[in-house]
């Protein structure tokens, strides 16, 4: 038989489908949704795309806390005794249906007037009525539909952030000035003195002057902050000799309309930047998705179930949470303080904080550190110390994550741009002097024109745009940088460092590897069936690699937690688990998890459990050797030694059981020794060791999920391609440096013009966009040709 | 008066009104989310007729 797939998830629906309408589904959650679409007229969900939907989570309890007056108010962005506005992250929203059918939200809810799907940030804003609904409710039916909403503690803030738009409106004003200076100053460029143009030349000058006045003064601002601030730290930047020509343009233009002297360079001045802007804009790329800014508070929940002395319980605050405090962890709820285990059965998913998807069993009176998951029921915690001061979070109090990374770091163009001003002012000087002996009327207006010619237009824009190029290339091949300046970082690199468990290694699969005496047909197919029935994780990891088997009803099966299971079929009685519950008493390897069986009270052997390396792994470590200085910085013990030795090249520094401060620390120590650091991390233990070096990159199985901290974020299928990224990176550079000869070029031209005295506007006007366009078209199509060879 | 001062004050009051219609539009979200607009322009077609007595006032 032919297993279908959910007509709602695209899930297998394995062996037993449920049929609804004729339609398959996996699970009853995805048969309700489809019940609830169905029932209100929204199937049309389904047209739009095949099987959009995700199988709605067990919420039962989950968001009491949002029924909170002081939560409503901060989550809320607009309330009022009528209506209440709130912004809904949603994972989830990956397709036209998502968008389709959370904007038809009212037909569920008529309490709900509209919701507005933001697709890029994956958010949908939801208007309501609070007078029939409350947040809670609107929470609840999102989640019933499969559309959870993510709320963080990162939400729980009383400042919203605003949204820059400056860059636009500065565009925007330059465009404006740019194309209507143009207009203008059209006449002038023939010189035809022609009676008509004469009379109104004045007239269209003094307009010209008018527009300009905003261009100089608020959209290139930004020129004279940064030059200000680089000459005030004795930094010569590319900003200042941009913020030298666009005043020098300025004045004289200004002094020439003023005496009747010329139609001045207004034209030129308006183009210089509107380009300027353009590649100020381009380099901006951004994803909105995505968030390189992540701290703890991105994962944990705003609130938590407090138990009072006399057993009630209460929502509180997460930072309202105080030493000795009984708070209650439900199912798939993180755990926000380093606490003790009261009551209930722990097994403590950790992956966020170390990227180990195992889950860890807990038993009452164990130490739970913040950050883990609980994966299975209830449990009863007593807090040991408040949310900042617990051990994950206390990480984050680490200077490094108040530090800016771009501070002191001297872009390819900064540096350049050094030496260039100073050889503008020189030949500007030179000029000069020689004018003064030769004929001092036009000395004046030679200085000008140097600085004016020189400005360095197609400088400033040859990073920009060689960078805003590769950084859409990346990002179309699920490499995604947070600003231009790491590429920059990247292509510097010389010591690769890489975290271990869910980097290098894969969360999905891993490998087990029997050991003992071989278990028999029938013994296989008993263990096969027993792991089946189990939830426990290290069985199901087993069973999906085990081989296939018949399926058959077994006689008895118990499983015991913490121990293991036992089952009966026929004659053998079969006992999974471990060593100590299947009585094999020498236990010898502690570092590897196993899973040992015994049959009929026999002891057989046991399974034992390897990382499952990700593919590409030994070849990409080969092309680095070459180039790069290689180190595994693990948390984890010193079990896969022998492996990762086998895998990778010899001269790959292998360290284990680092803690978070140490991997930090490492990458400090090698930095002062003048290396420049490459980490690759992907759990919250390495945020600040990705924080610390001078590129970090998380890897992420899945982009939407959480990632702290970092540079850029990296898919975990395009792993292998990470020395082919920054090879591309380090051709980029070249390409930059390129494109500088061919702006030093025209300068060279221009400067001939300039310090002969023939400067004309007209000769300004063509240089100035002729060498900003030759320069962009360069380096789109550089990088280009550098995108096609990656892939 | 000469024909050319209309001119200049036409050409410069539209490129004022586009300038000013720009800014509102920018201020207003339009260039926050430049995807989803796209798709939802399509769904036109798709949109749910509200049943008999649902009341789905939109204030």
């Amino acid at each position: 038989m032919e297993n279908k797939t959910c007509f709602h998830c695209g899930d297998d629906c394995g062996n037993h489908p449920i049929t609804f309408q004729e339609k398959s589904f996996c699970c009853n959650g995805c048969k309700t949704v489809f019940e609830i679409f169905n029932e209100n007229n929204l199937t049309c969900y389904y047209d739009l795309q095949n099987s959009p939907g995700a199988v709605p989570k067990e919420i039962e309890g989950k968001y009491d806390f949002l029924s909170e007056e002081k939560i409503i108010e901060n989550l809320t962005e607009f309330r009022s005794d009528t209506i209440e506005i709130v912004t809904l992250y949603i994972p989830h929203i990956h397709c036209s249906s998502c968008i389709w059918i959370l904007e038809n939200l009212k037909q569920l809810n008529t309490s709900i007037t509209d919701s507005l799907v933001n697709f890029g940030k994956k958010t949908v804003r939801v208007s309501y009525s609070p007078k029939t609904t409350s947040l809670k409710q609107v929470v609840i039916l999102l989640s019933s539909i499969g559309y959870e909403p993510y709320i963080s503690l990162e939400d729980y803030q009383t400042e919203k952030k605003q949204v820059n738009r400056s860059l636009i409106y500065k565009l925007g004003i330059a465009g404006f000035g740019f194309g209507n200076i143009m207009f203008l100053s059209f006449p002038e460029y023939f010189e035809l003195n022609e009676y008509w143009l004469e009379q109104y030349k004045h007239l269209f000058r003094w307009l010209m002057f008018i527009m300009s006045i905003p261009l100089v003064f608020y959209s290139s601002q930004d020129y004279f902050i940064s030059a200000y601030k680089g000459l005030k730290a004795k930094i010569l930047n590319i900003d200042v000799p941009i913020a030298l020509g666009i005043s020098v343009l300025f004045i004289r233009s200004t002094v020439e309309i003023l005496f009747d002297l010329g139609s001045g360079f207004f034209d030129s001045l308006a183009g210089l930047i509107f380009f300027l802007l353009v590649g100020k804009f381009f380099q901006q790329k951004t994803y909105d998705f995505l968030s390189f800014e992540r701290d703890y508070k991105s994962y944990f929940p705003i609130a938590i179930t407090k138990i009072a002395p006399d057993g009630s319980e209460s929502s509180i605050q997460v930072y309202d949470i105080e030493k000795g405090d009984r708070i209650l962890i439900r199912n798939e709820e993180l755990i926000p303080v380093d606490a003790i285990l009261i009551n209930g059965k722990g097994k403590i998913d950790y992956s966020f904080v170390t990227g180990e998807s195992q889950t860890v069993s807990k038993i009452s009176g164990d130490k739970l550190f913040a950050g883990g998951k609980q994966t299975s029921g209830v449990i009863e915690l007593e807090a040991l110390k408040s949310v900042e001061q617990s051990y994950l979070t206390q990480l984050w109090s680490n200077d490094v994550f108040n530090k800016n990374k771009d501070d002191g770091f001297a872009t390819i163009t900064n540096k350049i741009s050094k030496h260039f001003t100073i050889a503008i002012l020189f030949i500007a000087l030179v000029a000069t002097m020689f004018w003064i002996i030769t004929d001092i009327s036009k000395a004046m207006n030679v200085f000008t024109a140097v600085l004016i010619i020189a400005c360095p237009c197609a400088i400033a824009l040859s990073a920009p745009f060689t960078f805003g190029n590769l950084l859409r290339i990346f990002g179309k091949l699920k490499f995604y940088i947070k600003n231009a300046s790491v590429i920059e970082k990247l292509a510097q690199i010389d010591t690769v460092i890489f975290d271990k468990t869910g980097t290098i290694t894969s969360n999905k699969s891993s490998n087990a590897i029997y050991d003992g005496e071989l278990l028999s047909d029938t013994e296989n197919l008993v263990l096969k069936n027993s792991l089946r029935g189990s939830n426990h994780p290290l069985s199901r990891s087993l069973y999906s690699i085990l081989k296939e088997h018949n399926i058959v009803t077994l006689d008895t099966f118990e499983e015991h937690i913490g121990k293991g299971i036992e089952a009966k079929h026929n004659d053998i009685n079969l006992k999974i688990g471990s060593a100590s519950f299947v009585g094999n008493p020498q236990e010898t390897n502690v570092l590897n998890t196993t899973v040992h069986i015994s049959s009929n009270n026999v002891y057989k052997g046991k399974y034992t459990f390897y990382n499952s390396y990700r593919k590409g792994v030994s070849k990409l470590f080969n092309k680095l050797k070459k180039q790069f200085d290689l180190v595994i910085l693990s948390g984890d013990n010193e079990g896969e030694r022998e492996n990762l030795k086998k895998l990778l090249p010899a001269k790959t520094k292998l360290i284990f059981n680092q803690k978070p401060e140490d991997k930090l620390e490492f990458i400090k120590y090698h930095q002062s020794e003048g290396a420049k650091v490459l980490m690759i991390g992907d759990g919250l233990n390495d945020a600040g060791a990705l924080a610390q070096s001078d590129v970090g990159i998380a890897i992420s199985e899945d982009v939407n999920v959480f990632s702290p901290a970092c540079d850029a974020i990296l898919d975990a299928s395009k792993f292998k391609e990470l020395y082919a990224y920054i090879k591309a990176s380090k051709s980029a550079i070249k390409v930059i440096k390129w494109s500088f000869v061919l702006s030093f070029i025209y300068n060279v031209v221009g400067l001939y013009f300039a310090v002969t005295g023939q400067l004309a506007p007209v000769v300004a006007a063509i240089l100035m966009p002729l060498s900003s366009i030759s320069i962009v078209v360069f380096t789109t199509i550089a990088t280009n040709l550098i995108g096609k060879k990656l892939k | 008066m000469s024909v050319i001062y209309i001119l200049l004050s036409v050409s410069v009051v539209v490129g004022v009104a586009f300038f000013i219609i720009f800014l509102t539009a920018v201020k207003s979200g339009q260039y926050d989310d430049s995807y989803t607009p796209s798709v939802r322009m399509l769904f036109e077609d798709e949109l749910v007729k509200p049943k008999t007595k649902k009341s789905t006032k939109t204030d």
